[in-house]
């Protein structure tokens, strides 16, 4: 039986503070790996032109510096890339995937490496089939090597500090003459309603014209079917305005 | 609780961004240390951001800001609560001769049963060869068995010419990535509880044992010992070290003789496998240029006096660096 899986990991710090990590499923670490397979294919014919150089000197030469240099390139990838972007591979970056400590402290050196080291085990007999059963099974998707390192792999969003100006309103809020409805309105509202507000808020810039308009004219409707207010404090007020004006009255 | 969210950022930001700032420096060198103030102030930082990470977590309203400090969070949590020592990189000179020779001598229990596994194997290995004459073409790898040891050696000492047509860096550099991919393979191996590792030394063992009692069989001790010992004193032991890494792999797995929970087992073990790793391969580096450049010249060209003395030399050395290297 599939262990249960957990999609975030959750850490309780002594000060009394939770916190989480998003884990990543064991599909999106395939598709990272095969941007990283691709990579190393890549930098491996780079290498290949470079070497072909030296048969102008020694064709031996040549030869062994193709060997050494595939192996310190497969070997060597997965440890340099991930040391030098604290836990990303460039698949990880694309698909923003990070490889952390499992306890949530600082990963180290010695972690890295030997996630990477053990690989050859996680990928017997064939594409990752140990590794990739082991993951399955695993409840906080981690392969052979990750076991062994102690490391998890994460979703990775990035998390910026959120542009509040936006939703701040310094000009005359009309809903605010009446305080009575205003109270209602957050009696109605919903905690879930109101956050999706805010997020609607602040990702606005990043919404296609006629979808904004569209969704800003669904919570206008939905906000005034809640909680009706006189037509002399919505007239002439746009359905973007209405939203910013009530996610002014819900958070203030 | 009521929060009026807007305010609340705009008073704590400036605290938040010199928090970011702080860990992005901290990040970029992972061996910087930070003095007293900084540290002081860092301290403060990540203790306010948790109080706010705090209220906030009650007021669903705002779970943008609960994400970024979570984030923030997170990260401090993983430098204020690490109690590893950030050891920076040591020269690689002071690594080999000192750390890895400590390494090796603090997990000689392990060295001993990969000692024992192989030499079980060898001994099957010679006696298959010794007591079963058909063991001779299952067990011999590669084109071993299609010529007698006194026919190889008589073609190896007649050759007019360069038996590897000149290709010893190539021959090297196979004979390096080769080994050490098969170490790695003897270590990851350790993941089995140490089975798949005692497997890898058991079946190399059994063809070093086989090869052996069929040259000394045919008469050829003297060539066996002069082909063999310039690489085989470090390239053998190097194996067996890779073992050493399997088994204390393994027995981390398992919680051999200790209390501690799997986690903490295996993040105890990790830098030392690391260690012995990069000293094995760094010793296969040598085998694969001995092997190469030095054990594939016989006589006339070399006299087998100088490859077994050279051989002898090497095995000394190595015993004497591994038991006595690093000791303070």
């Amino acid at each position: 039986m599939l262990a249960a899986r957990a999609n975030f990991l959750r850490f309780h710090t002594p000060e009394g503070i939770t916190f989480s990590l998003a884990l990543a499923s064991p599909v999106t670490r395939c598709l990272a790996s095969v941007v990283d397979i691709g990579c190393i294919s890549v930098l491996s014919i780079t290498l290949g032109y470079f070497t072909r150089a030296l048969n102008l000197f020694s064709a031996d030469l040549a030869m062994a510096v193709q060997l050494a240099g595939y192996f310190v390139l497969s070997v060597g990838y997965g440890m340099f890339t991930e040391w030098y972007w604290r836990g990303q591979t460039v698949g990880k970056r694309l698909l923003r995937l990070r490889v952390v400590d499992a306890q949530g402290l600082k990963l180290n050196f010695s972690q890295i490496a030997l996630r990477n080291l053990l690989r050859c085990i996680d990928l017997m007999p064939a594409f990752y089939a140990i590794g990739g059963a082991v993951c399955l099974f695993n409840r906080r998707s981690q392969r052979l090597g990750d076991i062994a390192a102690g490391t998890i792999v994460i979703r990775n969003p990035i998390a910026r500090q959120p542009d509040l100006d936006q939703l701040a309103v310094d000009k005359w809020n009309s809903l605010r003459e009446y305080p009575h409805l205003t109270a209602r309105l957050r009696q109605h509202v919903s905690p879930r309603t109101a956050a999706l507000t805010v997020d609607a808020i602040m990702r606005r810039q990043q919404l296609e014209a006629t979808k904004r308009v569209a969704l800003f004219h669904e919570l206008a409707s939905y906000f005034k079917e809640v909680t009706p207010f006189p037509p002399e404090a919505t007239e002439g007020v746009g359905d973007e305005q209405y939203v910013r004006n009530v996610a002014d009255v819900l958070f203030r | 609780m009521i929060i009026d969210v807007p305010r609340f950022v705009t008073q704590e930001r400036d605290d938040w961004q010199e928090l970011e700032k702080l860990l992005e420096r901290m990040e970029a060198d992972p061996y910087r240390r930070l003095n007293l103030a900084e540290v002081r102030r860092f301290h403060f930082l990540y203790e306010k951001t948790s109080a706010d990470l705090a209220r906030l977590s009650t007021f669903a309203f705002a779970p943008e800001i609960c994400r970024y400090l979570e984030s923030l969070v997170g990260r401090a949590y993983g430098e204020i609560h690490e109690a590893r020592e950030a050891r920076s990189p040591s020269s690689f000179r002071k690594w080999f001769t000192e750390t890895f020779p400590r390494v090796f001598r603090r997990h000689g229990g392990a060295f001993g049963v990969a000692v024992a596994i192989l030499l079980l194997g060898t001994t099957l290995g010679g006696f298959a060869v010794r007591f079963d004459p058909e063991a001779r073409e299952v067990l011999l790898p590669f084109d071993f068995p299609l010529e007698t040891p006194g026919e190889r050696v008589a073609r190896e000492e007649g050759a007019r010419k360069d038996l590897l047509g000149g290709k010893h860096s190539t021959f090297s550099a196979f004979l390096m990535t080769h080994n050490i991919r098969v170490s790695l393979l003897t270590l990851a191996f350790g993941m089995t509880a140490g089975v798949g590792t005692a497997l890898m030394l058991f079946y190399n063992g059994v063809i070093l044992g086989a090869i052996g009692v069929d040259y000394v069989m045919g008469g050829q001790t003297t060539f066996l010992l002069g082909w063999l010992l310039p690489h085989g004193s470090i390239e053998i032991p190097a194996i067996l070290i890779a073992g050493q890494t399997g088994f204390v792999l393994g027995a981390s797995l398992l919680g051999w003789q200790s209390r501690r929970p799997l986690g903490e087992r295996l993040r105890a073990v990790g830098p030392d496998l690391l260690t012995l790793i990069g000293g094995l391969a760094v010793m296969l580096v040598w085998a694969g240029l001995v092997e190469a450049f030095f054990s594939q010249f016989h006589e006339p060209v070399l006299p087998y006096t100088l490859k077994i003395g050279f051989g002898l030399v090497e095995m000394v050395l190595l015993f004497i660096f591994l038991a006595r290297a690093g000791r303070g």
